[in-house]
């Protein structure tokens, strides 16, 4: 099992008939995502790609059993789209847009509490469980089935983590972009929490950026969980110019939140960093083969 | 995007938060002018940057009389004002704002804004008094008071009064209190801010609650549901080149070195100056190429590299996604190593979708480039031909990969 999708995961994409929509839609297809319907409230009724386009969510869940949305609105209307699966009570909610208004995210982060939907997002590349289903706009040459958990803030350096993982010979159980903005819906502390629940993850790799205080979180959370699986981590920005903006909203150090601060917070909760960014990948191999001999240890004595 | 203090101010005022009588001015004449219509003889003439710490930078001037406002004036305007939160090149000077002067008792911080962590709306309040009290609030140093307030505004009125009582505010003075806390409040959400500050607050002569400085950050992501805002400042600044580049789809950050970074995506632009840096190297900025860029966006962005004198190489970091390929960067590279008549080595490394479609572009447009095909070895290569001494050991690669290439 991959966490938040699989391939038998039903896939609703809000905003199919838009450029974005069309396109990842089709891609997602090819890759062998069940998408089973799209909305576009001016096209209800209509067929799309030879799938059912509906007016609103609700009436796509309803004769679909939607498990997964994801959204392809644009900034103008995302929030009220999120808002809007929300109420339909989607599980999983996938938000692509970028550049959605604050105010909007602190409506949908209202909508969100008590609720029970998962929103990824927004300003995400997707979910991709390699094999499986894609869920999102990353590109997948180099993704292979396989164990590895990976985490992340930014797409490109996902593309580039995922070529590293696969090179060194390992795989990715599911790939996870939580998003670059300031405020999103899963956090990297809940994400990693899934991934310590799936059993089919042995290892969970980490991309860190400054701003904010989700790395903090999480460190916080896995100093006190003590999970039993290997966490390797890296913190990116680490030469960024202080109180400076580096591309994504989110990325913004001020204070404690910097890089360095970051990487002795995850330092600290056990979390092992890996020595540049380019070395992540026989960094978790390393440390999978290691926690691998600690186990067979303990089963021989 | 930043107010400038004068716009923050008069946003304020349609939120009923009181400021000082006074207006913006563009010449010592006009700033004169000012003066005279307000009458009285105390004035404060403030420089308008977008930035703090003017007055310890001297960018706020009390004096006496019209005469001394326009001499104020003059020596601000035209002036390039540097505090410890500019940078080096610190700002032109283009107008004043020439203020009645207020002196008041009892003077507070008030910030209202988005709080990431709980994706709510926040009031944070302290006692003021203290210069750089602003930074400390929100990282979290002298917080005095937090006010929750809900996502259309709402505020207890119970917690108001037990914030107010945490800042000492006098009873007879908290109606007023609670008038700019929902003044606050309201400014936030109806101007789509991520920050409205007023700071310091005091007690005005007639016993209300006055604005003496005000600073507005506006979310730029919902301009489009806010035809009334102001149009941004021409720029001169650091920043011109910024958001020159940020008109073609591509963040850049200016740094002082000599490496010119290419790569796309913010996770991947941080990497490779955390690389560049790792290799000894010193970056002349970040660039982030979005994903909805075109080649000729590119090319823009790599022409703000070229036209720097001090980049002496650039490097081209990039990972081709589901979104953006790799050729888009190479042809955005050759259209401005074309459209240039500049000679600058260029170190190269494409991953991902179309690399090889990207390295076979560069080759028809004729570029020099020095192939690489991890992240480490292009940092290290650039890093080494940055260095004077060494730069023409580099040369036999360029021409042995420019033989390959033909």
């Amino acid at each position: 099992m991959a966490i938040l999708a699989s391939g038998a995961s039903r896939v609703l994409v809000q905003g199919m008939t838009g450029w974005a929509g069309r396109h990842y839609s089709s891609s997602m297809l090819d890759y062998g995502t069940r998408v089973v319907a799209g909305v576009t409230p001016s096209k209800a009724g209509t067929r799309f790609l030879d799938l059912p386009i509906h007016g609103d969510v609700a009436s796509a869940m309803r004769e679909h059993r939607i498990d997964v949305s994801i959204v392809f609105v644009p900034p103008q209307n995302a929030g009220a789209a999120m808002i809007e699966a929300i109420e339909a009570e989607v599980p999983v909610i996938v938000a692509v847009t970028e550049r959605v208004p604050l105010h909007d995210m602190v409506k949908v982060r209202a909508a969100l509490a008590g609720s029970r939907s998962i929103l990824v997002g927004p300003n995400s590349q997707g979910i991709l469980s390699p094999g499986q289903c894609k869920i999102g706009v990353m590109a997948t040459a180099s993704a292979r089935p396989g164990r590895v958990g990976v985490i992340s803030r930014s797409a490109s350096l996902t593309s580039e983590v995922i070529a590293q993982i696969t090179e060194a010979g390992l795989g990715q159980s599911t790939t996870v972009g939580i998003g670059g903005d300031p405020i999103c819906g899963l956090s990297m502390r809940d994400c990693l929490s899934l991934f310590l629940k799936d059993e089919e993850t042995d290892g969970v790799v980490l991309i860190g950026e400054i701003g904010g205080s989700q790395e903090e979180e999480l460190a916080e959370f896995v100093a006190a969980a003590r999970p039993s699986i290997p966490i390797v981590a890296t913190v990116v920005g680490r030469h960024a110019p202080p109180r400076r903006r580096m591309g994504h909203a989110g990325a913004f150090a001020e204070g404690t939140n910097d890089a360095a601060g970051k990487i002795r917070a995850l330092e600290r909760a056990g979390i092992a960093i890996a020595p540049s960014p380019h070395l992540i990948g026989e960094t978790i191999r390393a440390a999978l083969r290691q926690a691998a001999d600690a186990t067979r240890e303990r089963s021989v004595a | 995007m930043k107010l400038h203090e004068f716009q923050s101010k008069s946003c304020l005022t349609r939120y009923g938060i009181t400021a000082p009588p006074g207006r913006v001015a563009d010449s010592p004449e006009a700033a004169r002018e000012v003066a005279m219509i307000l009458g009285g003889s105390r004035f404060a003439v403030k420089a308008q940057v977008p930035a703090g710490g003017r007055a310890a930078a001297g960018g706020i001037l009390i004096v006496e009389g019209p005469d001394a406002v326009e001499a104020a004036s003059r020596a601000l305007l035209g002036s390039r004002l540097t505090s410890d939160q500019t940078g080096p090149e610190g700002y032109l000077v283009r107008q004043v704002l020439v203020e009645t002067a207020v002196n008041g008792p009892a003077s507070f911080y008030l910030g209202a804004m988005i709080e990431p962590t709980s994706a709510g709306i926040v009031i944070l309040g302290a006692r003021g008094g203290e210069t750089d009290i602003e930074a400390k609030v929100r990282a979290g140093r002298t917080t005095i008071g937090r006010l929750a307030v809900g996502p259309n505004g709402a505020i207890d009125a119970a917690e108001a009064r037990a914030f107010a009582a945490r800042l000492a505010v006098a009873n007879d003075h908290f109606a007023g209190f609670c008038a700019v806390l929902t003044g606050l409040a309201e400014a936030l959400i109806g101007l789509d801010a991520t920050l409205v500050e007023i700071n310091p607050l005091v007690l005005g002569g007639a016993g209300g609650f006055v604005a003496l400085d005000a600073k507005i950050v506006l979310d730029d992501n919902a301009a489009f549901r806010h035809p009334e805002r102001p149009a941004e400042d021409p720029v001169d600044q650091p920043g011109d080149l910024e958001a020159s580049a940020q008109r073609h789809r591509i963040n850049y950050v200016r740094m002082d070195g000599d490496i010119g970074l290419v790569a796309n995506g913010a996770g991947l632009g941080m990497a490779t100056v955390d690389l560049v840096r790792a290799a000894d190297g010193r970056p002349a900025n970040f660039m982030d190429i979005r994903t909805t860029a075109t080649s000729l966006d590119v090319a823009h962005g790599i022409a703000l590299l070229l036209e720097n004198p001090a980049v002496k190489v650039i490097l081209v970091n990039v990972h081709g996604g589901g979104m953006q390929s790799c050729d888009t960067v190479g042809d955005g590279l050759g259209i401005a190593m074309r459209r240039t008549g500049r000679k600058c080595p260029v170190v190269v490394r494409f991953a991902g979708n179309n690399a090889d479609f990207a390295r076979a572009r560069l080759a028809n447009f004729g570029c020099k480039i020095v192939d690489c095909a991890d992240m480490w070895t292009p940092a290290a290569t650039a890093a080494r031909m940055a260095r004077p001494a060494e730069a023409p050991k580099a040369m036999p690669l360029f021409e042995r990969r420019e033989a390959a290439v033909r």
